[in-house]
């Protein structure tokens, strides 16, 4: 079997069951092209010796009978994400070094699921960003390419974008705060699906905004996603948010069968100079889901038009509370200090040294809307904003909506440094149709639906009511088929 | 049921100023540690005195990704102080985090309960003497997490810092300004950890650091306080400055003494308290601003997106609630009815829980009050002179009864019960069995005492004349009577018969 990084998921399970293939050889095959593939930016750490020791257990374990899904497939695995003796940074200067004794539950599930690690995905810092632009790695690069330009992977998991996209691992873990899985998904033609806020445990993913952060996986297709989200989620006690919920079987229920269903179609997300192609992506996924037997229903959200502003109040508090444990104190990286200077001083410059522009920015600005005087104004109002924005969403769905049908980005993916001169809210605005899922806690999954007048990948979002990642996953699927994106990157790298 | 004995407000201190009299208000918010083996978000121990840095979880290191999860014991121990404190209950309350930076804090913030605390109002009889007590509102109490220790004396360019006693859970008691001077300050502080030694949930330790308090002060003019209670309006109060981290019950009140007077001294200059936290000096008796105005610390409190709301249930608070033991006020409320002991014995004997229980194994069907002065007179005292408690006491509730029906049945004096006491303190064994082996028992036999006060009678002719002058001198022929019968003799016979065969 020639080219094995390129299967799928499920591809390769069947492979391996059949015993036409062995995790070993499948591990070498992505290894070979993570070695070839700097250029990418993707991975920055490789754990080859690890990933072959794991995938020798697993080839045990699938010639033993009865492994789970996920045994022997290869995996990148976000920077976010603390894995137990492996450099777990958070692409920051200020983890410098940090190798945790501990390992996050998610990549613990995968890991018991068989799972193999290939290495640590590049990312933006502390997940703040939509470019990969702001990794003290330097930024991830897109696979695809425009008269010979970088493009951007999107971020913040455009590590785990570009890996996936060109075929360096099967698949990767992503984590999504305010879009983080689904754009990049978008802007690399792959699939990307951010649960239910309480499905996948928090446990060991450093925090950004705890209230918004979720993990998912970032696969080649959706069956790969509802295969691998399965062996993700779950409930766990060591955190308090997680549901404890059943996990159903997401794969069986790829049904394509979405008759009868209702999927609304939002006014508030037509936004003033959107570009004609997404508006003609957004129609034809709408008519695809139409031709599948579902019913399209125009619906109102009305207090879309706040998310962003809120999104961009409540993630930066909580990240300025959670980012504070970065102190030089305890681990990771410690200013060198002079004659004479004070905690105080260790802690400005430890803290300036570390973090990067765009994490003092955010730091800054949470510091801000919590402080005194402005606590009412800023985050008590954003947190008002964000009820209102759930309730938008509960109304529809309780009005008989199963889905909601969303560009997922407003653009393609960009060049790389385009933005580096532009005003921060100019690259905020990436998020602005993925953040109300994140503050309304809902299931969000983007597909690639097709290719711009350039040739890059667009995507398309759908959004599912809460827990119902099956279904979701399912209308996905139906998208999935009918929209035919085989396109792939030209190999340059 | 009788909940506490019936009791006035005591008189508020009054201190004067060079001008005019001053009184004191004061508010206190008094930080216990949940008798808990584990911390509030973590698994780790709570064990005093361990290695630096050994009871640490990661969550408590605030290693990266590491979340909190609430410890529910320590949740139930609130309840139960709550209930403990006759206070609402809230079925749901909140954590929220407060924000600064500080080496032993290694999270960058403290796990609190701000805006919708555990536990509401409340409240503390605090007793001052019999009859008088001053009752306390408790405002609310929450649970929050403690800090770990900064040690800056080790070395002369490091700090140090250990992270033990962070995440450890503890409540906060937070009063009304309802405590009116330094005795009735130290009095409310003894009466809650009483309370809370009671219920089990602090073991009340203060030089341990279990039990710490922030103390509010400040003064008004005699009438203004009064103005306050009716309107609930703190316009009426003076501006109050917080001492911080009181833990010894003398401290406490020298330092709201001296922090009174430095204010009375201000206000009569005609300037303004500043409000502000300070410390307490005790070597130079002064207390001392804690940290300047720009380093004021905006603790940006916000909800803590890492836990949810804290939901009890009703039938869970009724549970505890029924598992309550009986809380010092109605103990001693009861020792007083049922014993008919003077309420100072009574409070002697209920300052610890297991005191009374020991006095009560004693009592009871014997002689109530004779055991309320044997366990506080000769027991107590006999233990504190080897500095033991209760629960080291060598003579068993059983024993001390034993002693008590000798002396109730008139088998042994006063005297020689006390002789008993110390041979079974020291020796052990049955105290009925002792006086029999050792021949303590009283002599009633009046023909033998008779013998006795008529040969001592007959010895001293020159005695007798004064006693018959003057009856008083009667105690001198029954002590040398009681001498010559190694003190068995029944004293009341002794007396009977002295006084008859001097013919008086």
């Amino acid at each position: 079997m020639t080219e094995l990084n390129k299967l799928t998921i499920a591809a390769a399970r069947d492979a391996l069951k059949a015993g036409d293939v062995t995790s070993v050889e499948l591990t070498r095959a992505c290894l070979t092209e993570i070695d070839a593939a700097d250029a990418l930016g993707a991975f920055v750490h490789k754990t080859p010796d690890l990933a072959l020791e794991q995938a020798a257990a697993a080839d045990t374990r699938i010639k033993a009978g009865d492994a789970p899904d996920m045994c022997g497939i290869p995996l990148g695995i976000k920077d976010l994400f603390c894995t137990k003796g492996v450099n777990s940074q958070a692409a920051s200067a200020i983890l410098n070094g940090f190798r945790p004794e501990y390992e996050s539950t998610v990549s613990q599930n995968l890991l018991d699921a068989g799972a193999v690690m290939l290495g640590k995905l590049n990312m933006d810092e502390f997940a703040m960003g939509s470019s990969n632009e702001t990794s003290v790695y330097g930024n991830a690069v897109n696979p695809w390419k425009v008269d010979g330009r970088n493009l951007t992977p999107g971020g913040s998991s455009g590590g785990s974008a570009s890996a996936v996209a060109a075929d360096l691992c099967l698949a990767a873990t992503g984590t999504d705060t305010g879009g983080s899985i689904r754009q990049p998904a978008a802007f690399t033609g792959i699939t990307g699906i951010k649960p239910t806020y309480g499905r996948c445990s928090r446990w060991g993913i450093v925090a950004f905004a705890s209230s918004l952060d979720q993990a998912g996986p970032m696969t080649k297709d959706v069956r790969d996603a509802a295969i691998m989200l399965e062996a993700m989620c779950g409930h766990d006690p060591k955190d308090s948010t997680s549901a404890d919920l059943p996990v159903p079987n997401f794969e069986a229920m790829l049904t394509g069968d979405i008759k009868g269903k209702v999927i609304g179609i939002p006014r508030e997300y037509r936004m003033d100079g959107m570009p004609a192609e997404i508006e003609k992506l957004w129609s034809d996924g709408s008519a695809m889901l139409k031709d599948a037997g579902a019913e399209i229903r125009d619906i109102s959200l009305p207090h879309t038009k706040y998310a962003l502003p809120a999104y961009y109040v409540i993630a930066p508090a909580e990240a300025s509370s959670n980012l504070a444990r970065y102190d030089g104190v305890k681990y990771g990286h410690r200013a060198k200090l002079a004659a004479g200077d004070g905690i105080n001083d260790m802690y400005e410059k430890t803290r300036a040294e570390g973090f990067g522009d765009e994490v003092q920015r955010r730091v800054m600005v949470g510091t801000y809307v919590l402080s005194a005087g402005f606590y009412d104004a800023y985050y008590n109002r954003a947190r008002r904003v964000r009820n209102l924005i759930k309730r938008d969403f509960e109304t529809v769905f309780a009005e008989g909506v199963d889905a909601i049908l969303t560009p997922a980005t407003p653009s393609a993916a960009f060049g790389l440094g385009e933005m580096a001169d532009a005003d921060p809210v100019k690259m905020y605005l990436n998020d602005v149709f993925t953040v109300t899922v994140n503050l309304a806690g809902l299931p969000g999954i983007s597909v690639p639906a097709g290719l711009d007048a350039q040739g890059l990948p667009l995507g398309l979002q759908l959004i599912g009511r809460p827990w119902e990642e099956g279904d979701l996953l399912n209308f996905a699927q139906v998208l999935e088929d009918r929209a035919g994106f085989v396109a792939k990157p030209a190999k340059w790298w | 049921m009788l909940d506490h004995l019936a009791y006035e407000a005591p008189a508020p201190k009054v201190i004067a100023g060079a001008k005019e009299d001053w009184e004191l208000v004061i508010g206190m918010e008094v930080h216990a540690q949940v008798a808990s083996k584990a911390k509030l978000f973590s698994g780790a121990s709570t064990q005093f005195g361990a290695e630096p840095n050994s009871n640490v979880a990661f969550v408590d290191a605030a290693m990266p990704g590491m979340l909190p999860v609430i410890n529910e014991f320590c949740v139930e121990q609130a309840v139960r102080t709550g209930l403990g404190l006759k206070a609402e209950i809230n079925l749901t309350s909140a954590f929220d985090r407060k924000n600064y930076f500080y080496p032993d804090l290694p999270q960058g913030y403290q796990i609190s309960q701000l805006y919708h605390p555990i536990v509401g109002e409340g409240e503390i009889i605090v007793d001052m003497g019999p009859g008088v007590a001053r009752k306390v509102r408790v405002e609310r109490i929450h649970l929050e997490q403690d800090a770990g220790k900064s040690i800056h004396d080790m070395d002369p360019n490091k700090s140090f810092v250990d992270l033990n006693r962070t995440g450890v859970a503890l409540m906060e008691i937070v009063s009304r300004p309802d405590i009116r001077g330094p005795e009735e300050a130290a009095a409310y502080v003894t009466k809650l950890r009483q309370i809370l030694r009671y219920l089990g949930t602090c073991d009340g330790n203060m030089q341990e650091g279990s039990m710490r308090a922030d103390v509010n002060v400040s003064v008004c003019r005699p009438g203004q306080y009064e103005k306050y209670m009716e309107t609930q309006d703190f316009g009426h109060l003076g501006t109050r400055c917080e001492i911080k981290n009181m833990n010894s019950m003398r401290f406490i009140q020298m330092a709201i003494d001296v922090e009174a007077r430095r204010q009375i001294a201000i206000l009569e200059d005609g300037g303004e308290i500043v409000q502000e936290t300070r410390l307490y000096d005790a070597d130079k008796n002064e207390t001392r601003s804690m940290r300047s105005k720009e380093e004021a610390h905006d603790y940006r409190y916000f909800p803590c997106p890492d836990l949810m709301p804290l939901e009890i249930e009703q039938g869970w608070v009724d549970d505890i609630a029924a598992s309550l033991p009986e809380l010092p006020d109605e103990k001693m409320a009861r020792f007083v009815k049922d014993f008919g002991l003077s309420e100072y014995d009574a409070g002697v004997l209920t300052a610890e829980a297991e005191n009374a229980a020991y006095f009560e194994q004693v009592a009871k069907g014997r002689d109530g009050k004779l055991a309320a002065n044997w366990v506080i007179n000769e027991l107590f005292g006999r233990l504190k002179k080897e500095d033991h408690g209760i629960t080291e006491s060598p003579v068993s509730p059983a024993q001390l009864g034993s002693i008590i029906e000798l002396i109730s049945a008139d088998t042994i004096s006063g005297k020689i019960a006390k002789e008993l006491f110390e041979i079974v303190y020291t020796e052990g064994g049955d105290p009925a069995q002792i006086v029999e082996e050792r021949g303590m028992k009283q002599v009633t036999d009046t023909g033998a005492i008779e013998a006795a006060v008529d040969q001592i009678i007959a010895d001293n002719p020159a005695q007798v004349e004064k006693a018959q002058a003057n009856p008083k001198l009667a105690g001198w022929f029954v002590g040398q009577v009681m001498k010559a019968t190694g003190g068995k003799a029944n004293p009341k016979a002794v007396n009977q018969l002295v006084s008859r065969k001097l013919g008086l």
